[in-house]
């Protein structure tokens, strides 16, 4: 029993098959279970897509589960580490977890690469989160750009309602700030949680006070349940979503309580309706066309982009970190590092990043659209 | 606050409070013929409410194969624990309940799900699907402990609702579901529109009790029921099988899981792991009642439900903290009213 545990650990950590001594090790941590499975679930897939050599060099990815579980995510990052000799770690999907990932890269010296949004695994900037990097976009770029949309619309008050966890009080404290510089009144503010089965209450003070739109800033499917029961309550004003809403799981669910609804997104959600000018479209098709070929039509969701994004990062950082050492090295992890941090105007599935010391995201206004919902459809917005 | 909100109030925690009832007279009901605190039991609402939710899609729902599996398993534990045992009846009987049973409704399952056979079919199959499992977790999980102390029964129940979660993963996917209501109907009283829907769970739940009344008051195998819950070791005595109610206990909260799931699944999204909050709110519904009276159990359910709303509106960010903490001050005034007891071992 003892050996075929031993086994089983072996090949989950890959270290069964040709011990190439140059291959690059990649050790991936994302939450495949657990409240965050549905940003997970499309990010594993999209780690079994990549290429497995870059710049000739052979890659060996090696993904853990952690479980949206901040505890279990530093364990296995300390795994990947030191029993898979990773040389660079992608994850996590949430980011409490991503958060507490931070003071281990530093203390190895190895860099990683967050899939996860909020600001604050990369900002403000210090001596440990030189070694951090993150794909999504700042919830900041998101809600100016809400605050932007609605003020263009003439919205003069807004009721927020968002989840009761890190991703709704972020987006309170972002879109409280974006809509004041804007001079957009927020006359209610309501808090819910994913598993409930009801949120008439809050529902009813929205509406009680009377506002111009409403902002859900929930993740997935459940935040089509307070859309659904406004519209039972004959709310007739504009709605709007956030970026956590953008996968075709949500469309389904919300069916047509859930048109008209306008949201910022990363440009991979509409990227068949992108100019051709765009550099993003190229990019976000081929992801797209890679993805549902291997997970059948339809199936593609703008989080598996953002590890897609976390690879792309990484591969552009390789041949110059093959320059400062062979794979395994501490030359070679830093070369990775500094790699990453020069890159610019590299096109992602999400937008196009621009490194520097100071920014580990580096995406602009290009990395968001806003988008609408139309008969059952995404569809971009001018 | 004006009237007409304190009304919608009322009536939607009476709704959510009809669902956190049901949940609660089966945990009630299982706690007192087989002392298992059933803390998977939220896991059947929304297995029941995905199951549902898949056959209303046209599509097989996973739970199909976790049914086969789970007989399989069950049939193993069965053979195991009646090893040396050579009565080919008692043998047969086991074969019947933990394979024969499971596969056909899988046959079954497998033959109508692509047909769409309208919402009444898909319900009774979706309760065909979900109710067995229960008893068959009985079976591979509880029976093997039926006289081990309360603690290692609420243990032994915690493994079971983790390894369902992570099988709820498995099956269904991450992502929640939503289903079709009963009825559109729209029922206009005054300022009060109640949806069909409402109605349903309303009338279905009250029929479940009257249902269950008649149950435990007129039929023999409901008298057995309660024999075994007021004293298991009489109960034995007496000739009535124990395990055989310890089956019939799980069954009744599979079903009840099942149906709530059904009912709930048109009015929000429920996913894999949905059913722990909701089952932990007709836990406290049943704590509240005192883990043994029925109309207990069923008037503190309401009472949740209606604290829940209420608390939406007030303090929606405080919603959890009040409806939970509500069962501190109502553990402190029983245990200071009757003083501490030493469990029976």
């Amino acid at each position: 029993m003892l050996r075929i545990r031993a086994a089983a650990a072996a090949i989950a950590l890959g270290l069964v098959g040709p011990a190439l001594a140059d291959t690059i090790h990649v050790g991936i941590t994302i939450s495949t279970t657990g409240p965050a499975a549905s940003l997970g679930v499309p990010q594993r897939n999209t780690i079994a897509l990549l290429p497995k050599e870059i710049a000739g060099q052979a890659v060996e990815y090696t993904v853990l589960d952690d479980g949206a579980d901040s505890t279990r995510a530093v364990a296995n990052m300390r795994k990947l580490l030191e029993e898979g000799k990773a040389d660079i770690i992608l994850g996590t999907s949430t980011t409490p977890a991503s958060l507490a990932m931070i003071n281990v890269a530093a203390e190895a010296k190895v860099a990683m690469v967050s899939m996860s949004a909020s600001a604050s695994i990369i900002a403000p900037m210090d001596a440990a989160k030189r070694w951090v990097f993150k794909v999504p976009q700042n919830d900041s770029l998101m809600a100016d750009a809400i605050a932007a949309h609605m003020a263009a619309a003439g919205v003069k008050s807004v009721g927020f309602i968002g989840f009761n966890d890190a991703y709704g009080d972020g987006w309170w404290k972002e879109f409280s700030r974006a809509a004041g510089e804007k001079n957009i009144a927020i006359v209610a503010n309501e808090r819910f949680a994913r598993p409930d089965t009801s949120v008439t209450g809050q529902v009813l003070k929205l509406v009680a006070a009377k506002p111009d739109a409403v902002l859900i800033a929930g993740s997935g499917t459940p935040a089509a349940l307070p859309q659904k029961t406004l519209h039972e309550r004959g709310y007739a004003g504009k709605y709007y979503q956030t970026h956590g809403v953008a996968n075709n799981d949500f469309l389904r669910v919300g069916g047509k309580d859930v048109e008209g609804t306008i949201l910022p997104a990363g440009p991979i959600l509409v990227a068949a309706q992108l100019p051709d000018s765009n550099p993003i479209k190229a990019k976000a098709l081929e992801y797209v066309a890679l993805y549902d070929a291997a997970n059948g039509a339809g199936s593609v969701s703008t989080f598996g982009g953002h590890a897609y994004d976390a690879a792309t990062l990484f591969a552009a950082a390789v041949p110059a970190a093959l320059k400062q050492g062979k794979p395994g090295s501490a030359e070679f992890r830093a070369g990775l590092r500094d790699g990453m941090e020069a890159q610019k105007n590299l096109v992602m599935t999400h937008g196009i990043a621009t490194m520097s010391a100071e920014d580990h995201n580096g995406f602009d206004t290009r990395a968001r659209v806003m988008v609408t919902i139309q008969n059952g459809a995404w569809k971009l917005l001018p | 606050m004006d009237s007409t909100i304190l009304l919608i109030l009322l009536q939607d925690g009476a709704v959510n409070g009809a669902i956190y009832a049901l949940l609660a007279l089966s945990l009630v009901l299982v706690f007192a013929v087989t002392r298992v605190i059933y803390v998977a039991q939220g896991e059947f609402v929304a297995y029941g409410a995905l199951t549902y939710a898949a056959l209303d899609g046209g599509q097989l729902p996973g739970s199909v194969w976790l049914l086969c599996g789970l007989g399989v398993a069950a049939f193993i534990a069965g053979l195991w624990q009646g090893r040396g045992q050579t009565d080919a009846g008692l043998l047969l009987r086991l074969g019947l309940e933990t394979v024969l049973l499971p596969g056909a409704v899988a046959l079954l399952a497998i033959w109508l799900a692509p047909l769409k056979p309208g919402m009444l079919v898909e319900v009774a199959l979706t309760l065909a699907i979900v109710t067995p499992m229960s008893p068959l977790l009985y079976r591979i999980a509880f029976q093997p402990l039926a006289d081990a102390p309360v603690l290692v029964l609420l243990i032994a129940a915690v493994a079971l609702h983790l390894a369902l979660t992570g099988l709820g993963l498995v099956f269904f996917g991450p992502e929640g579901f939503r289903a079709p209501a009963f009825s559109e109907a729209i029922l206009t009283v005054g300022p009060l529109t109640i949806p069909g829907q409402a109605l349903w769970i309303g009338g279905l739940t009250l029929a479940l009790m009257v249902a269950l009344f008649g149950f435990f008051g007129r039929t023999l195998t409901g008298k057995a029921l309660r024999a075994t819950a007021v004293n298991r070791l009489g109960a034995r005595l007496v000739g009535i099988p124990t395990e055989r109610a310890g089956l019939i206990a799980f069954a009744l909260a599979g079903f009840i899981g099942a149906l709530s799931g059904v009912l709930i699944v048109p009015l929000t999204t429920v996913y894999y792991d949905s059913g722990f909050m909701i089952g932990l709110r007709g836990f406290t519904a049943a704590i509240i009642g005192g883990l043994g009276s029925y109309p207990g159990a069923v008037l503190a359910a309401v009472l949740v439900g209606v604290a829940e709303s209420f608390s939406s509106f007030w303090a929606s960010a405080f919603k959890e903290v009040i409806v939970f903490t509500a069962i501190i001050p109502v553990l402190l005034w029983r245990s200071l009213r009757h003083g501490s007891t030493e469990e029976e071992e």
